[in-house]
C-alpha cells in the first residue's frame, strides 16, 4: 500500500476550512456557526498532525499541539453553548441577525 | 519650664485653640458651648507665658537693663537653598518683639474675654474662636520671625484670618465685599513685599533679619557694594528694596493710597475689629519697618523719606475724612489710620543710635500706647452698638447715663488719643513731634495740625454718642441685656487702667534704635503747643455738639465742595473703581478673555469637532453583526497576507 502523499491531506484540511468559512459567513443559526468553527479548528489540527508525520517524524510537537487544539476547542464550545442558552432565554432566538444590539 | 519651650508656647496655645475649635467646634456640643472659655483660657496662658518672657527680657535679676541685645531663641533650618541661602524658622527675642508680645497677647486676651458677652448666641461661635486663635497665632509668629521669609509666610496668614474675620457674616453682602477688599488689597501689597524680599534677598545672600541688616548697613562689605551699584531706572537696587518691602507694610497698615480696604474693614464683629483692625495687625508694616529700621536709616535715606512722607500725609489725610463720617466704627477706622500714619513718620523722621533714634523709640511707644486706648475705643464702641444695634451717631445721642462704665473708659480714651496729660497718648505723641520737630519742620507742622483735628474728631464722636441729645434709649428698650456681662465691663476696666498707666513707662529706656538706654525728657514748655491745641480741638467739638444743634450743618454747608469731598473720603475708592473697571477690565482684562474664549477656547472646540465629525463617519462600520465583522477580519488576514507575500517578498 503506497503512503498517501502530503498533498491530498493538505488538499483534504483546505477544503475542510473553506467549508467551514463558508459555513461561517453564510448560515445564521449560532449552533451552525458554532459548528463550522470547530471544522476550520479541525482542519488546522490535521495539517498539525500532517506537518509532523512528513517533515518531523522524530518529534511528537505537533501532536500534542493537536491535543491542545481540542481541548481548548471543547472548553470554547462550552462556554459558547452557554452563551448561546443565555441569548435563547433574552432573545427567544438563535439566530445571530437578532442579536445585533452591540453597535454604536 | 524651659524659656525655649514657653516661647514656643506663647504663639502654640493659640495655635491649639485654633485646631481644637476649628475641627471640633461645630461637631462637638460640648466644645460648642465652651469654646469662648476654652479659647479665652488658652489665651489667658499663653498672655501669661509672653509677660513673663517680656519680663526676663527687660529685665535680669529683677533689674532694668541699660543695653539689650538680640537673642534667638532657637532656629530650625527649614528650606535650604544652597550656597549659604535658606530659609529658617525661628523665635527672635528682641525689645521690639518682647514687647509686641506682651501687647499683642494682652489686647488679644481682652478681646477674646469682650466677645464672651457680645459674640453670646452666635451660630457659629466655636468657629469665631478658632480665627481668633487662628490670628493670634499668626501675629505672634509674625513678631517672633528671625527670617524675613518667615515673616512674610506670617504676614499672610495674618491676611487669611483678617479675611475669615472680616466677612464672618458671610450672609451679609457687604461684609463678603469688605472681606474680598480687604485681602485684595493687601495682597497687592504683599505682591511688592515679596519682590522687594527677594531683590533684598538675591543681592544680600541671605534672608536672616540679622545677617540682612549687618551686611547692608555695613558699607564696605561686598554685598552692599553689590547692591548699591544694581540700579532699575536710576534708582539703586537697595531702594528698590527697600521700596517694594515698604509697599507690602504700607497695604497692611493701610497707608494712602492702600488704605481703602480698613474702613470696610470694620464690617466684621467689633471685638475683631478692635484686635486686627486697630491695635495689633494694622501696626504690622511699623513693626516691619521697625525690624529693617537700621537698613533704613543708614543706608538709604530716600526710603526713609518716603516713609516719612506715606505717614505724615496718611495721617493728615485719615483725619480730615475722620471729621466728616457718621459710622462711629469708620471714624474709629480712620483715627487708627492717622495714628498709625503718625507712627510711620516718626520712623521716617528717626535717625539711627543715640539722640538720633528718638524718633524709632516714639513711633514704639506710640504704637504701645495706641494699643491700649484704641482697642479700648473699639471695645467701648462694641458695647455701644450691642446696646443701640447701630453703628450710626444719629441713633445714639445721651447715652452717658445709660452706660456709665462705657462712657468713663470712652471719654478716658478719647483724651487719651487727643494727647492730654496724663493720660497715655500725651506721653508717646510729645515724643513724636520732639523728634518730628528735630527731623524736619514741615512735618512737625502737619503733624501738630492733624492733633488737633484728632482731638477734634474725638470729641466729636464722643459728644454725639454720650452727650447731644435726650436719651431715646429707655431701660426697658435694650432687651434687658444693660451695658452687658461682667466679661464685656471687665476688659473695658482693665484697658481704661493701661489706658492711664502706660503712658509712665519710660519706654525708650527699653526699646531705642540700638538697644542702648536713651533717656527721655519731657520739655514742658515745647508741650505747650499741642496740648493746647488739642484743647481747642476738644472745646470746639463740645461747642458745635453738646447740645443737638444746627450749627455743624452751617458749617458743612459752607465748607461745601471740600465737606463733600472729605465725607465721600475724597472719591479715592472711585479713583480705585474706575481704574480697574475702566482702564484695567477694558484694556487688560477684555482682551484677555477674548484670547482665552476664541483663541484657547476655539483649539480645544476644534480638536472636539474634528473628532467627532470623525467617529460619526465611521461609527456605521459598528454594525452588530457577528459575522460582519468575520468579514472585515478575513478582509484583513488576507490582505496581509498578500502583503507578506508579494509585495514585501
Amino acid at each position: 500500500m503506497t503512503p498517501i502523499s502530503i498533498t491530498h491531506i493538505l488538499l483534504l484540511s483546505t477544503s475542510l476550512f473553506f467549508i467551514g468559512m463558508y459555513g461561517f459567513f453564510t448560515r445564521r443559526n449560532l449552533i451552525t456557526l458554532l459548528m463550522s468553527v470547530e471544522l476550520m479548528l479541525n482542519s488546522v489540527n490535521i495539517n498539525f498532525v500532517a506537518f509532523n508525520k512528513y517533515l518531523f517524524p522524530e518529534k511528537l510537537d505537533g501532536v500534542f499541539f493537536t491535543i491542545f487544539v481540542i481541548t481548548i476547542a471543547a472548553a470554547e464550545a462550552a462556554v459558547a453553548i452557554a452563551i448561546i442558552i443565555n441569548l435563547y432565554r433574552s432573545h427567544q432566538s438563535i439566530d445571530v441577525e437578532d442579536a445585533g444590539e452591540m453597535k454604536f | 519650664m524651659s524659656a525655649q519651650l514657653m516661647i514656643l508656647l506663647i504663639p502654640g496655645l493659640p495655635l491649639l485653640a485654633f485646631l481644637l475649635l476649628g475641627i471640633f467646634g461645630n461637631s462637638s456640643e460640648l466644645l460648642k458651648k465652651y469654646a469662648g472659655i476654652i479659647g479665652t483660657s488658652l489665651m489667658a496662658i499663653s498672655c501669661f507665658f509672653a509677660m513673663h518672657v517680656a519680663w526676663g527680657y527687660f529685665t535680669f535679676n529683677n533689674i532694668f537693663q541699660a543695653n539689650y541685645v538680640p537673642n534667638i531663641v532657637f532656629k530650625y533650618n527649614w528650606l535650604n537653598f544652597g550656597s549659604g541661602i535658606s530659609i529658617d524658622m525661628g523665635a527672635f527675642i528682641d525689645p521690639i518683639s518682647s514687647m509686641m508680645l506682651a501687647v499683642v497677647t494682652f489686647i488679644s486676651l481682652m478681646v477674646h474675654l469682650f466677645s464672651l458677652g457680645y459674640m453670646k448666641g452666635e451660630e457659629r461661635f466655636g468657629t469665631y474662636y478658632a480665627f481668633l486663635g487662628l490670628f493670634t497665632f499668626s501675629m505672634l509668629g509674625l513678631v517672633l520671625s528671625a527670617n524675613i521669609f518667615q515673616i512674610y509666610i506670617f504676614w499672610e496668614l495674618v491676611g487669611v484670618s483678617s479675611f475669615l474675620l472680616i466677612g464672618y457674616y458671610f450672609n451679609k453682602p457687604s461684609a463678603v465685599a469688605a472681606s474680598k477688599k480687604a485681602f485684595i488689597v493687601t495682597r497687592f501689597a504683599d505682591l511688592g513685599f515679596l519682590i522687594g524680599i527677594l531683590s533684598l534677598g538675591f543681592y544680600s545672600e541671605t534672608f536672616d533679619f540679622q545677617e540682612l541688616i549687618q551686611r547692608l548697613t555695613d558699607h564696605q562689605s561686598p554685598q552692599f557694594l553689590a547692591i548699591s551699584a544694581a540700579s532699575f531706572v536710576g534708582v539703586s537696587a537697595l531702594t528698590w528694596g527697600l521700596l517694594l518691602v515698604f509697599v507690602g507694610g504700607a497695604g497692611k497698615s493701610a497707608m494712602f493710597p492702600l488704605h481703602i480696604w480698613l474702613p470696610d474693614a470694620m464690617e466684621g464683629p467689633t471685638p475683631v475689629s478692635a484686635l486686627i483692625h486697630a491695635a495689633t495687625m494694622v501696626v504690622a508694616g511699623v513693626y516691619l519697618v521697625a525690624r529693617l529700621f537700621p537698613i533704613f536709616a543708614l543706608s538709604d535715606p530716600i526710603a526713609l523719606d518716603v516713609v516719612a512722607y506715606t505717614g505724615i500725609i496718611s495721617a493728615l489725610f485719615a483725619a480730615i475724612i475722620a471729621c466728616t463720617q457718621t459710622d462711629i466704627k469708620r471714624v474709629l477706622a480712620y483715627s487708627t489710620m492717622s495714628q498709625i500714619g503718625y507712627m510711620m513718620f516718626a520712623l521716617g523722621v528717626s535717625g539711627y543710635g543715640g539722640e538720633n533714634g528718638a524718633g524709632f523709640s516714639a513711633s514704639l511707644f506710640h504704637l504701645f500706647t495706641h494699643a491700649f486706648f484704641k482697642s479700648l475705643l473699639f471695645l467701648g464702641a462694641g458695647s455701644i452698638i450691642h446696646f443701640v444695634h447701630s453703628n450710626e451717631m444719629e441713633d445714639m445721642g445721651g447715652l452717658r447715663k445709660l452706660m456709665p462704665i462705657t462712657h468713663i473708659s470712652f471719654l478716658i480714651a478719647c483724651l487719651a488719643i487727643a494727647g492730654i496729660p496724663p493720660f497715655a497718648g500725651f506721653f508717646s505723641k510729645e515724643a513724636i513731634l520732639h523728634a518730628a520737630h528735630a527731623g524736619s519742620p514741615v512735618i512737625y507742622y502737619i503733624a501738630l495740625f492733624t492733633s488737633m483735628l484728632t482731638a477734634f474728631y474725638m470729641f466729636r464722636l464722643y459728644f454725639n454718642i454720650f452727650w447731644s441729645k435726650e436719651a431715646t434709649h429707655s431701660t426697658h428698650d435694650n432687651h434687658g441685656h444693660g451695658e452687658g456681662t461682667w466679661s464685656m465691663k471687665l476688659p473695658l476696666l482693665l484697658l481704661m487702667v493701661a489706658s492711664i498707666g502706660v503712658g509712665f513707662v519710660p519706654f525708650s529706656h527699653y526699646v531705642s534704635s540700638d538697644g542702648f538706654l536713651l533717656e527721655s525728657h519731657v520739655d514742658l514748655l515745647f508741650s505747650i503747643a499741642p496740648v493746647s491745641l488739642a484743647v481747642l480741638g476738644i472745646v470746639f467739638a463740645a461747642y458745635l455738639y453738646r447740645v443737638k444743634n444746627n450749627k455743624p450743618d452751617n458749617i458743612a454747608n459752607s465748607l461745601g465742595g471740600l465737606f463733600m469731598a472729605a465725607k465721600k473720603k475724597f472719591y479715592i475708592d472711585e479713583i480705585y473703581l474706575f481704574i480697574t473697571k475702566k482702564i484695567v477690565f477694558n484694556l487688560i482684562g477684555r482682551p484677555a478673555a477674548w484670547v482665552d474664549k476664541n483663541i484657547v477656547d476655539g483649539f480645544y472646540s476644534m480638536s472636539a469637532v474634528v473628532t467627532e465629525e470623525f467617529s460619526n463617519t465611521i461609527k456605521g462600520w459598528q454594525s452588530g453583526n457577528v459575522q460582519g465583522y468575520a468579514r472585515y477580519f478575513l478582509g484583513g488576514i488576507m490582505g496581509l497576507a498578500i502583503l507578506l507575500l508579494y509585495v514585501l517578498n
